[in-house]
């Protein structure tokens, strides 16, 4: 207590170790009261909580404490709130997904198409999953190379010049490119070769391309920036060419990142649905050739069942219509995929990241 | 094997601006020439110039005349790759490729090249150039490693070690000491003198005591003023320069008595 005393000394009053568990018990109480009184239901009561409890510490702190470490509480609240608001729409849509699309999943789902299932038979989603692997990996195969070529030249020949300026700015411009202008593009590209009413696989799988190649050279981009010159003059020096030098020293080094790049530019365009309902339709059979015939993708399978579900069955009152059940399946099942893509570029970003 | 390096006239640019004006000198084959001067003055620009690195930088060029063995380097039929072939270099930081280990960075001239070679000359290579920079004993239980597992005196000398795993004619370096400690700095110093035996050395240096120690020649480039072109104000066998110099300004810098 001396030290309190003391005017000159170091120590400050400080709320006690307990203070953040009493103020959020008493928020909750209040909160709780408060919708008592107005009849509010537990998610409002946890909101106004919230609120309270992120005012009120600052303000006891600042009765207490002097407002920089008010501010401090304040801030850090703010901070963690944020983060709080972010996770909870995305926990709440897993949960959603996982309750209602998990039981619908099974090997029948997963095996069969949707050949000749009518009403409540039960169906599947094996030819939009093989759709959306073909369109995609096809995508990825047009998209990727362009993509990280755009990105080569940029770093390493384009050196802020005109071109390289012009280049950036159209990469910048095709980054806001809705996907239905995309898919219209690529649609009216086929037509123009093929023929009116032209539908296959080929022209979705353009359309995602060009929605893929701005993140691709975008992130290549980057990654190519982040190779130190050092690495570059170091090979220039051993006497090796500008092009072996690029292959081999530049790219080695920023792989990881390209590669995470490149998976996370296709997790972004496997969810697309608007430019694949033009160009490659709608289908229940399966499809596996890429240039002829329909070919459904999940996102386009799981509007399509929500869109004609099929009448509900006799005798069961008000349950949903079974397209219902299986669009839910289908998310689940692209989110699914859309997550192991994630795990795989962090586990290739691991895996190729430079040795120290 | 070793060469000499004729310069006449030399001016070098980055876009509009002279960076080194007008020098002449003639660096000895199989001896060490250190180039001192304050910072700025253009020692690592013209050293850069010499096996045509300078010209990486967009919008550096440079006028005047290189010569290595009869032949100019700035002609125009001259291929910038092949004359780094022949002169090494190494630089002022470590800079080991991160990506491979200690035995790829030795050979990476060679590898980067798609030089195919059997796995007995490629051992072969790596041990004499590892022993060469003076690193063999203390890496060769650990070949496999991380490059940039090494401490900093350890991956410098490992870098002089990929330089001359490609057999160079001259060996240009870049304040190779000056990211380093006393011990890595006497280490590295050691190796210059054993490989003066065998290359054309070209070394720039901050450190005085340095030049004194390890080099033939020196040459000391200054600034007339700030902005101005740096110069060559003399060239001079090291003890000549380091006991009676022709210049004044020469004197001055290397007593301490700077500007």
């Amino acid at each position: 207590m001396t030290a309190l005393l003391a005017p000159s000394t170091l120590a400050r009053p400080r709320l006690p170790r307990w203070a953040p568990v009493v103020v959020a018990v008493a928020a909750l109480a209040v909160a709780g009261l408060i919708s008592l009184l107005f009849g509010w239901s537990w998610i409002a009561l946890l909101v106004v909580a919230g609120l309270l409890y992120v005012f009120a510490l600052p303000l006891w702190s600042r009765v207490l404490e002097g407002p920089r470490a008010a501010t401090d509480r304040l801030m850090t609240h703010l901070v963690w709130g944020s983060f709080v608001v972010v996770c909870v729409p995305l926990l709440w849509l897993l949960i959603l997904v996982v309750q209602k699309g998990a039981p619908v999943i099974n090997g029948h789902f997963l095996t069969t198409s949707m050949r000749g299932v009518i009403g409540s038979m039960p169906g599947g989603i094996l030819h939009a999953l093989q759709g959306t692997i073909v369109v995609t990996l096809a995508a990825s195969i047009i998209a990727v190379p362009i993509g990280l070529m755009t990105a080569i030249y940029l770093i390493e020949y384009g050196r802020g010049g005109r071109l390289a300026r012009v280049i950036t700015f159209l990469v910048d411009v095709m980054t806001g490119i809705p996907s239905i202008v995309a898919g219209l593009f690529a649609l009216a590209l086929l037509v123009m070769f093929f023929g009116p009413a032209f539908r296959a696989g080929i022209g979705g799988a353009i359309a995602l391309a060009l929605l893929m190649i701005p993140t691709v050279v975008r992130s290549a981009e980057e990654m190519l920036r982040l190779v130190p010159s050092d690495l570059r003059e170091a090979s220039y020096a051993l006497g090796v060419p500008k092009w072996r030098t690029i292959v081999k020293v530049v790219l080695p080094t920023a792989i990881g990142g390209i590669v995470t790049g490149i998976v996370l530019a296709i997790s972004r365009v496997i969810g697309e649905t608007a430019p694949l309902l033009v160009t490659a339709g709608y289908n229940d059979s399966m499809n596996g050739n890429l240039f002829s015939g329909r070919m459904t993708t999940l996102p386009v399978y799981i509007f399509n069942q929500y869109k004609t579900p099929g009448a509900t069955p006799l005798g069961a009152h008000a349950a949903d219509p079974p397209g219902y059940a299986r669009a839910w399946g289908a998310a689940l099942v692209l989110i699914v995929i859309v997550m192991i893509l994630n795990i795989i570029a962090r586990i290739i970003g691991k895996i190729f990241a430079p040795r120290y | 094997m070793a060469k000499s390096i004729d310069i006449t006239d030399l001016d070098i640019y980055y876009g509009d601006f002279k960076a080194v004006e007008g020098v002449n000198m003639t660096i000895k084959a199989k001896a060490v020439t250190a180039f001192i001067g304050p910072s700025g003055c253009g020692k690592s620009t013209f050293l850069r110039s010499l096996n045509r690195m300078h010209e990486v930088i967009p919008g550096a060029r440079v006028e005047g005349k290189v010569t290595v063995d009869g032949q100019s380097l700035y002609d125009s039929a001259i291929d910038p790759v092949e004359v780094r072939r022949r002169i090494g270099m190494v630089f002022q930081r470590p800079n080991p490729f991160p990506t491979m280990s200690i035995y790829e960075n030795v050979l990476a001239g060679n590898r980067l090249n798609a030089k195919r070679m059997p796995k007995a000359t490629a051992d072969t290579i790596v041990e004499k150039s590892l022993r060469g920079a003076n690193l063999w004993n203390e890496v060769k239980d650990r070949l496999g490693k991380p490059g940039m597992g090494l401490s900093g005196g350890q991956q410098q000398r490992l870098c002089i070690a990929r330089a001359i795993a490609v057999e160079p004619e001259v060996l240009l370096m870049d304040e190779p000491c000056s990211a380093l400690d006393p011990i890595s700095t006497a280490a590295i110093e050691d190796l210059i003198h054993e490989l003066k035996s065998d290359y054309t050395i070209v070394i720039v240096t901050h450190n005085m005591q340095q030049a004194a120690r390890v080099s033939d020649d020196t040459g000391f480039f200054n600034l007339k003023a700030a902005g101005q072109p740096g110069h060559l104000v003399e060239f001079n066998p090291t003890k000549t320069m380091f006991t009676t110099p022709d210049n004044p300004d020469t004197e001055a810098y290397i007593s301490g008595r700077f500007g």
